[in-house]
């Protein structure tokens, strides 16, 4: 079972959480056009990476916040976690 | 019956506690203190079990976690188990066991016949033999394998034990109690860090227990129970014994199991049997010890052959000898410490050694009790079926290869050593790079990836004096770097026994002429033959070695054969044994029981029950409950002798003439507020939501990203800045995380906070044409007029002193209100409710009533909204804006979802008027077409109109918009019903929605 430091609540275990998706997928802009295609890479397309990835996770029985945690997909390291409003630099 | 083994004193049994038990239905006893292997071997009981695959006679092999044959089926207190190792069960009075895979007895087993038709099954036999025909497989091969196999019976019984589950924090986490656990733990706990010490044993002190070692002025085990004492007395350290730790996982969690009652006739009162514990350690210290390595030869499986350590166990803490003529087999030392036991015991042994002329302190001690030691000698064979009767024995040249003269010696038990195989489970487990060290011949634990360091035996550490100082040392230096202590102590000193190097030497060589079978894991019953067949079919890989021969697959996990296989792989393959290297090692060690990983989860625990606060109402007035979801809910109220067929009929048959109550707690509520309350609703719906006045609620469907229907429900102005929203019972708390998901990440410009009120708010649903004159004397002081409180209408009311929010929202086709009342207050709303309706003939209605009204009104539900429709597949396209743009908008406008022909939801009745569509049904053009019967959709929600008292159906349907009208064939080879019906429109009462706003 992960262990993920939230940065609200600190190292909390993951059963605390749910998992979220690729935290680097932006939501096109509302009211903007969008090509069939670039809709379709933000719906459906995932690169699912093998290795660091950052992705969204929700603080579900705790803070209730969504966080931003890099993890690597095959050893299961997290590397560092972010706030939703933190920029993944 | 006497107990001929038992030796007249010594052991660690309390020989003052005599305990009976009974085996196959013999009675013996035992003492307190005893397993149940050692107080049989003192019975001179032998034989307790038939191998798996060639039902061979079975004895005792080990003396605790490594025991490959002794697996007993146990009844306790009423109970049975399967898969019990005898040599890890301790005895308790009124214990009763019985051999496993034999039948009908252990002494006479027909399935023994496969000793001699071991020809016919070589590796790979079940592979290669039961493939074909494959229609042989369930009728006749699969039912004559599971009663010739099975390592014993599981209960059918419900498990009546208690287990539990707990978490656990902790600095360092220490497996085993051995000394280095000891060393390693005390030290830390010195420091002031939170240690955890498991043991899997119900004694503490590991190899303490059985070596002649001094630690300062103390015996090995003297030390080990201060140690031991002092730690228990200390506020940092939790000590535990009988609990095995089987399990590494990410992020040094680690999990254990405590066997706290299995030692006990019957679980104590409030006590559980089990308890498994999540251990999240900031460090580990693999202490888990080695294993004794066994030595190949002919018949090494017969009854009476075991481990050397576990003989020199049996006499050192049981006080039972093994045989009274033993025959020591080693390559190293290990084997004259046990002679030397037996010797100091009366008894006279016999060493054969591989080895030419080993010199230490411990070969002297033999040689100067007079032990008759014979060096380059190896067993060739063991001889006798059920029992060892003696030995074939020979010398063998220096390079191993050759045997000479064979000679027989009369022998009643062969001690055998192989040296240490460290126990790197744990290790290997957490990711652990293992390497192997040329010097033990084994594996050892390399590079971590975890906080885990592994110490002593399990790190190929064999002296006692090395194990000690490295133990303090890690021990000491892990919890200073945690707790900034650092106490500092003098190492005690260590006498123990030098010993030397031991023979590279695991497997006799096969005389001329001979075939015995020599078996390396012993559960499985994989001998050397099996091996060499596949490798000589191709197999090269470990990984697939393994499971084509099933080596090291029991449940034992090849404790005592991975590694005399890695070293024949490699032999034959003339390859280094790191060069094979070792297959994967997974949880658990040991096996867990079911109940463990269960623990309290069974039954009415498996989840959390929500109860609304109308619940001892509805109890009380003969309610069926149903679930929905986690929430219990009534499904109908029971009349006499009413099914639920009649009583939801006659419940909204009463809505439709008269008014109804129906208990809607349930539903979702989420309260919304901010500055920017509506710009949020207006993204996340699909209809605009500026301009919705105070005081009004609307219906709204929200989608996810790809357009699909998530969610739908009523969200109320209750003033400028402040919403209630509700969702639909089981999407309430998607929903809130969806909200939750775009206000943090998506839009965290928007000011606006969301919280759950689901359990904050009462609701019920009062429907019927006589909801109004009702509400009108629940609520005396308010205008509830339809000028008053139109259609979508919200007011806030006193009813009778408490404050009320009162909803006009239908979900049922009628004029209809929902009442929301502080969780509190719920009861009280509800019985004023009824009281103020008898005279409008009110009736409470459950869930089936209200399936039937929404049904037959065409109001979609859960059944249609079911994750695969679109708002148009639903009949809501007239809910999309064409002006603001939404979540999931963008979607709708794919190809596919807007072909000409896409499905649309449908009603559907049977021609017949009588015949009632199975859920799930699909509908066909034809029903005599031949299979596979095109289907052109299925129905998603039926009932019994009480508006037409006819069946009816909503059915999604391709080109529904064109199929009104059309006569169809509902399918259901479930229940084997072809229907003929009528395709209609999904509105069947008041399709102009009349009554709601009457
Ligand atoms: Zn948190």
């Amino acid at each position: 079972m992960l262990y993920i430091n939230c940065p609200h609540c600190g190292m909390r275990s993951q059963n605390e959480f749910s998992y979220g998706g690729d935290a680097s997928v932006k939501r096109p802009e509302l009211g903007k056009e969008v090509s069939d295609q670039e809709w379709n890479n933000f719906v459906y397309n995932r690169k699912s990476l093998r290795g660091k990835h950052w992705e969204l996770w929700q603080h579900l029985f705790g803070c209730r916040q969504w966080i931003k945690v890099e993890r690597d997909t095959a050893t299961h390291e997290i590397f560092s976690t972010l706030k939703a409003n933190e920029e993944i630099s | 019956m006497p107990q001929d083994f038992r030796l007249k004193d010594g052991g660690l049994i309390n020989r003052d506690k005599k305990i009976s038990f009974k085996f196959n239905g013999k009675e013996y006893f035992g003492y307190e203190g005893d397993t149940l292997a050692s107080a049989l071997i003192a019975n001179g009981v032998h034989l307790i079990g038939r191998s798996f695959k060639y039902h061979r006679p079975r004895g005792f092999f080990g003396a605790g976690v490594d025991e490959p044959y002794a697996i007993i089926q146990l009844y306790r207190n009423g109970e049975t188990e399967p898969n019990i190792k005898a040599t890890e069960q301790e005895l308790f009075e009124g214990l009763e066991a019985k051999s496993v895979n034999c039948w009908p007895s252990v002494n006479f087993d027909i399935g023994a016949i496969n000793n001699y038709l071991k020809i016919f099954l070589p590796a790979g036999f079940y592979y290669k033999t039961f493939m074909w025909p494959k229609s042989f497989w369930y009728r006749i091969y699969e039912p004559f394998i599971r009663k010739a196999a099975g390592l014993g019976t599981a209960s059918i019984k419900h498990d009546k034990e208690r287990y539990e589950h707990k978490y656990e924090y902790c600095d360092l986490l220490v497996t085993g109690s051995g000394p280095s656990g000891l060393a390693s733990a005390y030290a830390a706990a010195k420091n002031g860090a939170r240690v955890i010490l498991a043991e899997d044993k119900s004694r503490f002190g590991g190899s303490l227990l059985t070596s002649e070692v001094n630690i300062g002025n103390q015996s090995g085990k003297e030390w080990a129970d201060s140690i031991i004492s002092e730690l228990k007395e200390m506020p940092n350290v939790t000590v535990k014994n009988r609990s095995q730790v089987f399990g590494y996982y990410d992020h040094n969690m680690l999990v254990m199991s405590e066997r706290i009652s299995d030692h006990l006739p019957q679980t104590k009162k409030f006590h559980p049997k089990q308890r498994l514990w999540y251990i999240r350690a900031k460090e580990v210290l693999i202490s888990s010890g080695s294993i004794e390595r066994p030595i190949v030869f002919g018949n090494n499986d017969t009854p009476g052959v075991m481990l050397s350590s576990a003989a020199k166990e049996y006499i050192k803490v049981y006080g039972v000898v093994v045989g009274k003529n033993p025959l020591i087999f080693t390559n190293n030392d290990s084997g004259y410490e046990t002679a030397i036991e037996f010797k100091k015991n009366g008894i006279n042994p016999i060493i054969l050694d591989t080895r030419k002329d080993p010199n230490s302190e411990i070969v002297d001690e033999a040689k100067d009790l007079g032990i008759s030691i014979k060096n380059s000698y190896v067993v060739v064979a063991a001889q006798g079926y059920k029992k060892v009767k003696s030995a074939d024995i020979a010398k063998i040249s220096d390079d191993k290869e050759q045997l000479g003269a064979i000679e027989n010696i009369k022998c009643d038990c062969i001690c055998v050593s192989g040296f240490w195989t460290p126990t790197i489970h744990l290790a290997s487990q957490s990711g652990n790079k293992t390497k192997f060290n040329e010097n033990i011949d084994a594996f050892v634990p390399g590079i971590s990836k975890q906080n885990e360091k592994t110490i002593g035996a399990a790190n190929g550490i064999f002296t006692l004096d090395e194990t000690l100082k490295s133990s303090f040392t890690i021990g000491q230096e892990l919890s200073k770097k945690i707790t900034n202590n650092d106490n500092k102590f003098s190492f005690p000193n260590v006498v123990e026994k030098k010993s030397t190097a031991h023979d590279k030497f695991w497997c006799v060589p096969l005389p001329k002429g001979k075939n015995y079978k020599r078996f390396l894991d012993f559960q499985n019953d994989v001998a050397v033959s099996d091996i060499e067949i596949a490798l000589k079919e191709g197999y090269r890989s470990i990984e697939h070695v393994k499971r084509y021969t099933t080596l090291g697959m029991a449940t034992d996990q090849g404790k005592t054969s991975n590694l005399n296989g890695l070293q024949l792989v490699s032999k034959i393959e003339n390859k280094v044994v790191p060069a094979v290297g070792h297959t994967t090692f997974r949880p658990p060690y040991t096996p867990v029981s079911i109940g463990a990983i269960v623990g309290r989860e069974v039954g009415k625990h498996s989840k959390p029950t929500r109860k609304s606060p109308m619940h001892s109402w509805h109890e009380k007035n003969n309610a069926v409950f149903v679930d929905a979801g986690v929430w219990l809910r009534p499904r109908y109220y029971k009349r006499g002798n009413e099914n639920l067929f009649e009583a939801s009929k006659r419940e909204a048959k009463n809505v439709r003439t008269n008014v109804g109550v129906c208990d809607v707690t349930t539903l979702g509520k989420i309260d919304i507020k901010g500055p920017d309350a509506a710009e949020l609703l207006n993204r996340v719906y699909t209809n605009a939501w500026l301009k919705l006045p105070v005081g009004k609620a609307r219906y709204g469907v929200m989608l996810r990203e790809d357009g699909i229907v998530m969610d739908d429900g009523t969200t109320t102005r209750i003033s400028e800045n402040h919403y209630h929203m509700t969702t639909t019972t089981a999407q309430a708390a998607n929903v809130l995380s969806h909200l939750e998901y775009y206000l943090q990440l998506v839009w965290p410009e928007l000011n606006v906070n969301v919280v759950s009120t689901t359990e904050q708010w009462a609701g019920a649903a009062i429907a019927g044409p006589k909801s109004r004159d009702l509400l009108k004397k629940l609520f005396p002081k308010s205008d509830v007029s339809n000028e008053g409180l139109p259609f979508m209408g919200y007011l806030e009311g006193d009813l009778f002193g408490v404050k009320a929010k009162i909803f006009r929202i239908s979900f049922s086709g009628e004029l209809a209100y929902e009442v929301n009342v502080e969780s509190d207050n719920g009861n009280f709303m509800w019985e004023k409710i009824i009281e103020a309706g008898q005279e409008f003939k009110i009736q409470p209605y459950g869930t089936e009533a209200l399936s039937t009204l929404r049904i037959e009104m065409g109001h979609v539900a859960g059944s249609e909204l079911d994750g695969r429709t679109i708002p148009y597949d639903n009949s809501l396209e007239g809910l999309i804006s064409k002006k603001k743009d939404f979540i999931g908008k963008r979607s709708l406008s794919r190809k596919a979802f807007t072909a000409d022909d896409r499905q649309k939801v449908v009603g559907v009745v049977p021609l017949d008027k009588k015949t009632s569509i199975p859920e799930g049904s699909h509908l066909v053009k034809d029903s005599k077409a031949p299979l596979p019967n095109p289907k052109l959709g299925y129905i998603s929600a039926s009932c019994w109109s009480v508006e037409h008292d006819n069946p009816f159906s909503l059915a999604i349907i391709k080109d529904g918009k064109n199929m009104i009208g059309k006569k169809l064939f509902v399918m259901s080879p479930l229940k084997n019903k072809i229907i003929p019906v009528e395709i209609v429109s999904s509105h069947y009462v008041d399709p102009k929605g009349e009554r709601v706003r009457s």
